[in-house]
């Protein structure tokens, strides 16, 4: 699948890269291009080769084959320490018996600054990363996302071309996670620097990343924009893996027919052939309840089998009726709700906007 | 996803970093040395065991001239076998076996006017001596009646069973493998039935005084293992305290060695018991408890399932650690011969470095079998313990606790009794005529065995052991657990530095006299000196210090490297700034271990020092051969004080260690 951006001059391109464990393949056949300045996330559950991917471009696991340029320059074969990027490890990686100050500074001393310009440069990055004043401490004295941010300080304390972040808040708790989430982002979008993260969490690939590149065994699934991802996944590995997903069993009814059971329903059936078996996928929330008549298009009448409360909504298991035994569920707001009054053996008028529906081949 | 796939033909090829080339050089010559310290040894005595000497009578041949001219062509083996006096018995021989060629002529006179000729009709006939020195060369060499009678037939070396046909047909060498079966097993037994209960009663009780039952225990590990039997040769010798209470038996002798033996392998059994009754998970006991379980069932079904790799571990240790002794028995095992005294007797006493080179072999066999069990079990305890186990807390039971505390102190005053009876001999003027107090026996530099000089160039060894091996050895460690790539070499290294653990002590100083004795080895030169006994010592303690340096590695976290790469930090500078700083504690374990068994030990050095590198071990089994047994147990006094005083300066220098560093160990 090519992948190249608008521009014509990407800053990181990866060409088929494969690499391979013995006998098992992490990486099979990846190509991706980004660009400058852009955050990108590798999304994937575990095992999908997302941090094999970005092993390879840190040089710290070396691709069986295929080419990787970084701004311009061939960086394939050469050892991480050749390289130009700084790192964050989920774990921090800060080193203990070092001060915040020192490990910070650790990068910079190889470069044979003055003390002075050390000095100032280590007070900025403390400031930029909201740690001002906690020089003295030691990582065991900090917090863990206190470590975090010195982490992430030292990482581009060299003002690399590159920052890769390896689960970086997968450690911490989740009120924490959220806040420096923000963080991350935000500074990312001061300093501009190209910014590459691997994480198996959704959400925080959706709020952070310009583009996001999900993988599964090996292969890049699909690269996109957040929206488009969620809005269009490309294939059902990636709309069952973001967010949430119906799906049921269908069969091409006619050019723009979908059939479930009794119900059909308008959507883009592409150039599929008539009696064709599909999945057909919904989100929960594009679901409407609210004021549907019967003639509206995609309407259709079913039964509420259950139902469950998640707080500032409802989930609805809609079955019976013209679905037969197919189960959908739906997200309705409580509000909804409330006007609706619905109770588990109720029926409900429904409809699905034709251009919320997705087919995908069956038998994934 | 079905466009055309485009791989690059060939596979991608690692360019290295200059750390890369800097630690690959490193591996290399750490390679190097462990193949020149370990694998190469190893080697020339596995050859050497199948060296044989036998005569080629065959290819001697002899011409006679009584002044008439020189007569017909007599070939050696058809005269000796006339003549009766070649057997197939005198066929076989060592590298210094001479037959006298006047054996074969009956009528020989040495002031007879006859002229005789010899020669080696083949070249691997062996040669002969004549005069000044030996004949190789195939040509006819002409003597007088008075030169021939210095004519010595040399046997020719070739390779083969023979060794150890011969081995298994003296029934007086073969026989010490039955003994040292017999010794070994029967230890094991008694020391792990003791250690368990003890460890048992230490980790598993509210007994009373826990932490003086621990030291007590770990005392034997100070001392060399000649000690217990010096102190078994006062306590139970033909003059000894308590002689009533063998009825009759004599101490020189099995009795003795298991003993001894019992006494300081006893500390190596506890502690890998202590550690493995120490991993238990509460949860189990408490469900016992629950289904209402006996504590004898609870025993039988819960502890000792969960001590099983503890217990398996430590027989082998002990076993391997008895059957490798060379100290205890030589003492106290009278005409008992025991393998590793047998070595010793060959290789000293009859200088017969074929045969030394045989039961070394044979004494290796159970050592490597003990290493390879031993070796899976470790593999397979790893996984016991999950990390949600909890921690079991034992609960005071007033009638166990105090049987306990009153079973562990038995076993103490037996260790303290032992140190003690050696303490007192040191200090006793003349045994047992007169009993005053004195200092006499610590005049080291009146007697034979080294004086005080051996105890120097013992401090001397432990110390540049303790320095050269803990920098070697960390390195080492460090090259293997963190490298980047060059997943062979790293594996390869790691597999020998495993190996000198399945290496006897005595095996490996043959094996040293074999290699850097050797006339063509360029190493040569460290024969005899220092340096060739720290190397042997570093090579024997080598094992446990690498597992605890990567121990301690592997507890870092693995990116450490990859940031210091990103970071454009050198790795040497990492390991200098961060990896030794953490890993400090461990290095200072390792540097003590070394130290104390340096001092300590006598099996691999007894064959290895010259007479300015005596060794205070050294000294005691000398001074104890020649009788002055009381200077003996004053040498081995001097070594437990050095020991233990280390051991007390190891223990302030990680406790200020621990102090100074606190900020950043705890969390």
């Amino acid at each position: 699948m090519a992948t190249g951006t608008q521009t014509g001059n990407p800053y990181l391109r990866i060409a088929n890269v494969i690499k391979k464990f013995g006998d098992f393949t992490a990486l099979d056949d990846v190509s991706i291009e980004i660009d400058e300045g852009e955050f990108v996330c590798f999304l994937g559950p575990s095992g999908c080769g997302k941090t094999t991917l970005l092993r390879a471009i840190a040089g710290l696991e070396l691709q069986t084959y295929g080419r990787i340029e970084q701004a311009g320059r061939d960086i394939s074969a050469l050892p991480p320490s050749a390289r130009d990027f700084g790192i964050v490890f989920q774990s921090y990686a800060l080193f203990p018996n070092l001060s915040v100050f020192r490990n910070i500074a650790y990068g910079l001393e190889n470069r044979k600054l003055q003390k002075a310009e050390i000095d100032s440069r280590v007070h900025d990055l403390l400031e930029l990363v909201g740690l001002t004043g906690q020089d003295d401490k030691y990582p065991a004295q900090l917090s863990g996302g206190q470590q975090q941010r010195v982490a992430l300080a030292r990482a581009l304390a060299t003002s690399p071309g590159l920052l890769l972040l390896d689960e970086p808040l997968s450690a911490l708790d989740a009120r924490v996670r959220v806040h420096l989430r923000h963080e991350i982002k935000d500074l990312q979008n001061r300093l501009g620097v190209t910014t590459i993260m691997v994480t198996h969490d959704q959400e925080e690939a959706l709020t952070m990343a310009d583009r996001i590149v999900v993988m599964n065994h090996g292969v890049i699934e699909q690269v996109g924009t957040p929206v488009a991802i969620y809005r269009n996944p490309a294939t059902a590995f990636v709309a069952d893996f973001i967010g949430k997903m119906n799906f049921v069993d269908g069969t091409i009814a006619g050019a723009g027919r979908v059939r479930l059971g009794d119900v059909e329903l308008a959507c883009d059936t592409d150039d599929l052939q008539s009696g064709v078996t599909v999945q057909v996928a919904v989100r929960p929330e594009d679901i409407v309840a609210r004021n549907v008549a019967a003639s509206q298009d995609n309407a259709f009448v079913a039964t509420v089998a259950d139902l469950e409360f998640l707080g500032s909504s409802l989930r609805v298991e809609l079955t019976g009726k013209g679905l037969g035994d197919r189960r959908l569920i739906a997200d309705l707001s409580v509000n909804l709700m409330r006007e609706l009054a619905l109770e588990p053996g109720h029926d409900v008028m429904v409809c699905i906007p034709a251009e919320r529906i997705r087919l995908y081949a069956a038998g994934r | 996803m079905a466009e055309a796939v485009a791989i690059a033909a060939r596979p991608v090829r690692a360019k290295l970093s200059r750390d890369d080339v800097i630690m690959r050089a490193a591996m290399v010559v750490l390679g190097l040395f462990l193949l020149a310290v370990i694998v190469l040894p190893l080697y020339f005595m596995l050859s050497k065991s199948f060296e044989t000497y036998s005569f080629r009578f065959e290819s001697i041949e002899f011409q006679i001239n009584d002044g008439d001219g020189w007569g017909e062509t007599l070939n050696a083996l058809t005269l000796g076998e006339s003549l009766g006096v070649i057997t197939p018995e005198r066929i076989t021989t060592t590298n210094g076996g001479r037959f006298q060629a006047t054996e074969l002529f009956p009528d020989f006179s040495f002031r007879s006017p006859r002229l005789y000729r010899i020669r080696n009709a083949r070249p691997d006939a062996g040669g002969f001596m004549l005069g000044g020195g030996p004949v190789f060369h195939t040509d006819w060499v002409e003597v007088t009646s008075n030169e021939f009678r210095r004519v010595q037939i040399r046997p020719a070396l070739s390779t083969g069973l023979g060794n150890y046909v011969a081995y298994v047909n003296t029934p007086s060498l073969f026989f010490s493998v039955y003994n040292s079966l017999f010794i070994a097993v029967t230890t094991t037994v008694i020391v792990i039935g003791l250690a368990f209960f003890y460890a048992y009663a230490l980790t598993r009780t509210c007994m009373p005084y826990k932490g003086l039952f621990r030291v007590v225990a770990l005392i034997p590990i100070l001392a060399p293992s000649l000690l217990p039997a010096i102190s078994l040769v006062y306590l139970f010798g033909n003059q000894g305290v308590l002689k009533a209470l063998l009825m009759g038996e004599s101490i020189y002798g099995p009795i003795g060695i298991v003993i001894g033996s019992a006494f300081w392998t006893f500390p190596h059994a506890l502690m890998i018991l202590v550690t493995a009754l120490s991993i238990s998970d509460a949860r189990l006991y408490e469900a016992a408890e629950a289904l209402r379980t006996s504590r004898l069932r609870t025993f039988l079904t819960v502890t000792l399932p969960g001590a099983k790799y503890g217990l398996i571990s430590a027989i082998f240790v002990v076993f391997t650690l008895v059957i490798t002794d060379f100290g205890v028995p030589k003492v106290i095992g009278g005409q008992f011969n025991v393998l590793a005294t047998d070595i010793y007797k060959q290789v000293i006493g009859q200088q017969n470095f074929q045969m030394g080179a045989v039961v070394s072999v044979v004494l290796l066999l159970p050592a490597v079998v003990a290493f390879v069990v031993d070796r899976i079990v470790q593999r397979k305890q790893v996984a016991l313990l999950s990390a949600r186990a909890v921690p079991l807390q034992p609960k005071p039971n007033r009638r166990i606790d105090i049987a306990m505390a009153f079973y562990c102190g038995a076993v103490g005053i037996v260790i303290v009794g032992m140190l003690g009876m050696a303490f007192w001999a040191s200090l006793i003027k003349f045994w047992p005529y007169n009993l005053s107090l004195s200092l006499n026996n610590y005049n080291f530099d009146v007697m034979d065995g080294g004086g005080w000089e051996a105890y120097g160039n013992s401090i001397r060894m432990a110390l540049y052991t303790a320095f050269f091996g803990t920098v070697i050895i960390f390195s080492g460690a460090y090259l293997v657990e963190k490298g980047r790539g060059f997943r062979f070499g790293r594996g390869l290294i790691q597999l020998l530095a495993i190996l000198p653990m399945a290496v006897p002590g005595m095996v490996l100083g043959l094996a040293y006299i074999f290699f850097f004795n050797h006339p063509d080895n360029p190493l040569g030169f460290i024969y005899g000196t220092m340096a060739i006994l720290v190397l042997c010592t570093i090579t024997h303690f080598y094992t446990v210090s690498h597992l605890t340096a990567a121990t301690a590695l592997k507890q870092m976290d693995p990116e450490f490297e990859a940031v210091s790469a990103s970071l454009k930090a050198p790795f040497y500078r990492t390991f200098a700034r961060v990896t030794v700083p953490v890993c400090l504690p461990a290095i200072l374990d390792v540097s003590i271990y070394l130290f104390v068994n340096a001092m300590t030990t006598v099996s691999a050095v007894v064959f290895l020092y010259s007479t300015d590198t005596t060794l205070a071990s050294v000294a005691v089994l000398n001074m104890d051969d020649a009788g002055d047994i009381a200077p003996a147990a004053a040498m081995a006094m001097m070594i437990v004080y050095t020991s233990a005083g280390m051991r007390l300066l190891h223990a302030l220098l990680t406790r200020g260690l621990q102090r100074r560093t606190q900020a950043w160990r705890t969390r």
